[in-house]
């Protein structure tokens, strides 16, 4: 048999790879059905809804649904020269049917996200839009001579784009000029990244603490006698049978200024009764309260792959002549990496995206771009720059989940 | 080889270049200090040495032992009758409860696994997973501060010793058992210990290459000059490899000796079953004149053999008789052999021998083996026989 060069083939002829797909699918198919009501749960209420949400980062059709004849206006309109009467007509009737309507408010607040003041100037423009007769230019200076500023005229064209790149830029301290520039946004409103990068602090510094803390609670568990070890895991357990809620206002109780930590202190005399610490409602509290929160997450990885370190190892090493440390270091050390990693990633991730401590012990130092998120969906109702900040979270954890395979190596980590 | 010879130190294991030492660098004045003085010739030395884990059983019970420089002696014995904790106290990884232990006439008891300078070859090798094979062999060099290009020249002496000097890049994963035990064999005599020990290093591999490295690990140790203790369980290594054997039971060991005498003369009974095959015959001691004793057995026959540990007339023993010394042809028994019924129950041709199982005597399990010559006979099952042996050859132990 020389000819063989083609593919194999089974004993009827057809290709082995094909009967072999086919032996397999019922299984493939079985197991497939198995996971199905789990997968249709996950796309219906979590993929469908997040990915439709954060569509809302770069779709905003508030400006040209509700003010379509400007929308066409303003499309025309080059950005930089004076207004058109044609673009001014279209602007005062679209903002008479916004008042008939009662859209106004929705059309305001959407224009006063690019340019601030425009929310008094459309409400009080639109309550007499009805009755404003041609020039509508000369109209609309007449009855507010802040339609001459320009900037207000490129607000309204950056709003009524569909699809805008706005909020992006706004989540980064960036804005988009009418002429389609990105450029920083003023000093006083550029607050994004700099609660960026307090967010990974935070985080990062988190992911040290709790290391720093589970590192030898890992080791001393996978050492002991089983009975021993089981014991002491289910202690490192027992926080994750408590609510979040219950042990972040258990902080609160103890760190507070009147708490039982201050108390002790002050009976100790390491603080003066009139000098307490501040360690809640602020950035020491909210790093506190993470680090215990968090620490399962540590603890767990580091433990599991702890335990699979044979002891012949570091017997071996002490064997040769190495002492404790260089033991540990050269020998133990090394073989518990893929535990760190896997830790430290569950950890990071975990904390980037903490809402509810840093909330409640956070402060106003003590805040996290979660909280920011939160206050947007919540409080302003700025939904889409609410997406856009989740977005830019998102891509900020994918970006270092991919740093992160490429300096340790997924297939490195081992999370049980 | 020459490495013997070398001026070392007596912990550390240490090649010395300078004879006399300048400073106490060990830090420890009585280790190398006044052991000058002693004369005793074990290099290895058990006293009176006790074990317990949790304070009610003995897992070690006063051990006595003494090994001299270059000796290979193998702790041989079941699982959990401390031939392995006896081997973790000699390196450091356990405390004995009671007694000491002497490397070189120098009690170790306090003295940190690290500074002992003992080589040790464990069972799965232990070698570090996220190092070469270079890194390995270069880690014991390392911590002992020796320089790049020294290291370089031991470590590729070293491969080279257990022929697996084109491997040095590789890591442990890339390779086989066989290999992987040949480079934790290297990286436990890298660093020229005088005393190398090894807990059943051959247990993972198969049978023919354990045969082989049996062979490799003997000649090393002998061509260096080594001393080693071997832990194992399996009987047939310790016979082949060992100067001599120490059968471990329950915590005492019943029979030191080396491996003919542990064969042919064992102590006890515990000895006679655990080392080769064994046929046993029970009953009571009828008498005792020096060298001989007459055996009545249960069946009621009396047979003649060699007192070993009966003391009295009435004592119950178990007479123990090697099969291969068991004859059943009539023309090759020796004169003043003692001869007994059996019937065949079974007859297995294995080739170089045949292996007929008997009843002797009341016992269904006697077997004997017979070399597979021209004038040796095929037995038959049913067949009636006479077999018999010298009464030198059949030892009355202990019941």
């Amino acid at each position: 048999m020389t000819e063989t060069t083609g593919p194999l083939l089974a004993a009827d002829g057809t290709p082995l790879k094909r009967k072999l797909a086919q032996s397999l699918f019922r299984s493939r198919a079985r197991a497939f059905g198995l996971t199905l009501p789990l997968l249709a749960f996950i796309i219906v209420v979590f993929v469908i809804p997040i990915a439709q949400f954060l569509t809302q980062a770069v779709v905003d059709d508030r400006y040209s649904s509700l003010m379509p004849k400007s929308t066409i206006a303003l499309a025309e309109w080059d950005g930089v020269s004076e207004p058109s009467e044609a673009l001014a007509a279209a602007v005062v009737a679209d903002l008479a049917l916004a008042k008939e309507n009662k859209t106004i408010g929705k059309v305001a607040t959407r224009v006063n996200r690019e340019k601030s003041g425009a929310r008094s100037l459309f409400t009080k423009t639109a309550r007499r839009a009805a009755k404003m007769e041609a020039p509508f230019l000369d109209a609309l200076y007449e009855r507010d001579k802040k339609w001459r500023d320009i900037e207000i005229w490129q607000g309204m064209k950056v709003a009524s784009k569909k699809y805008t790149a706005a909020y992006l830029a706004a989540s980064v301290d960036r804005k988009i000029t009418a002429d389609g520039k990105i450029v920083r946004q003023d000093e006083q409103r550029r607050i994004h990244i700099t609660l960026f990068q307090k967010t990974i602090w935070i985080a990062f510094l988190v992911t040290l603490f709790t290391f720093l803390l589970g590192y030898p609670v890992a080791f001393l568990l996978s050492t002991l006698p089983m009975r021993t070890s089981n014991l002491l895991l289910i202690l490192v357990l027992l926080p994750f049978w408590t609510s979040l809620l219950v042990r972040t206002t258990a902080w609160i109780a103890m760190l507070q200024g009147e708490g039982v930590l201050n108390d002790l202190f002050v009976a100790f005399g390491i603080a003066g009764d009139d000098a307490r610490f501040s360690m809640i409602y602020n950035l020491t509290g909210t790093l506190i309260a993470m680090t215990h929160i968090l620490l399962p997450f540590m603890i767990l990885p580091l433990y599991s792959v702890m335990k699979t370190i044979p002891p012949s190892y570091t017997r071996a090493a002490k064997s040769m002549g190495a002492t404790d440390w260089t033991t540990f270091w050269r020998v133990y050390f090394p073989q518990s990496v893929p535990g760190i990693g896997a830790g430290a990633l569950l950890v990071f991730i975990l904390a980037i995206s903490f809402y509810i401590t840093p909330a409640l012990v956070g402060g106003q130092d003590g805040q996290m771009i979660s909280n920011f998120i939160d206050y947007h969906m919540r409080g302003s109702l700025n939904w889409n720059l609410a997406a856009a900040l989740g977005g830019v979270l998102l891509v900020i954890v994918l970006f270092l989940f991919w740093v992160y395979d490429r300096v340790v190596g997924i297939d490195n980590m081992k999370l049980g | 080889m020459q490495i013997a010879q070398k001026k070392r130190c007596r912990i550390c294991g240490w090649v010395l270049n300078n004879s006399a030492l300048p400073f106490d660098f060990m830090g420890k004045g009585r280790l190398w200090g006044s052991g000058l003085s002693q004369t005793q010739d074990a290099f290895v030395e058990f006293r009176r040495v006790q074990k317990s884990y949790d304070g009610e059983v003995l897992v070690v019970k006063d051990l006595n032992l003494k090994l001299p420089k270059g000796e290979f002696l193998t702790m041989l014995g079941p699982s959990g009758s401390g031939k392995t904790t006896c081997l973790m106290m000699l390196a450091g990884f356990e405390t004995a409860t009671h007694g000491e232990i002497l490397l070189d006439g120098q009690p170790i008891n306090n003295i940190p696994p690290h500074k002992r300078g003992i080589g040790m070859v464990f069972q799965n090798y232990a070698l570090f997973p996220h190092m070469t094979v270079g890194e390995n062999l270069s880690f014991p060099l390392e911590v002992r501060k020796i320089g790049k290009a020294d290291r370089e020249v031991k470590v590729k002496r070293a491969l080279d010793m257990v022929e697996m000097g084109d491997f040095i890049n590789r890591r442990p994963a890339q390779l086989s058992g066989g290999q992987q035990q040949r480079i934790a064999l290297a990286r436990a005599l890298v660093f020229e210990p005088e005393l190398v020990l090894m807990d059943e290093p051959l247990g993972a591999l198969d049978k023919q290459l354990r045969e082989k490295m049996q062979f490799e690990i003997t000649d090393l140790a002998h061509r260096l000059g080594i001393t080693v203790v071997y832990v194992t369980h399996d009987q047939t290594e310790a016979l082949t490899m060992s100067d001599r054997v120490a059968v471990f039971n329950d915590g005492v060991i019943q029979q030191i000796a080396p491996p003919d005498v542990l064969y042919e003369s064992p102590d006890n009974s515990f000895v006679a079953q655990f080392i080769g095959e064994n046929n046993t015959l029970a009953g009571v001691v009828d008498s005792i004149d020096g060298d001989v004793c007459q055996v009545k057995l249960d069946s009621g026959d009396i047979i003649d053999a060699t007192p070993v540990n009966v003391s009295k007339v009435g004592e119950r023993t178990l007479v123990s008789i090697r099969p291969e010394r068991v004859e059943a042809n009539p023309k090759r028994l020796k004169k003043g052999a003692h001869t007994l019924k059996a019937e065949v129950l079974e007859f297995i041709y294995m080739g170089d021998v045949f292996r007929t199982r008997l009843r002797v005597a009341g016992n269904d399990e006697f077997i004997m083996k017979t070399r597979n010559a021209p004038d040796q006979q095929r037995l038959t099952p049913g067949e009636e026989i006479e077999i018999g042996w010298l009464p030198t050859d059949c030892r009355a132990l202990d019941a």
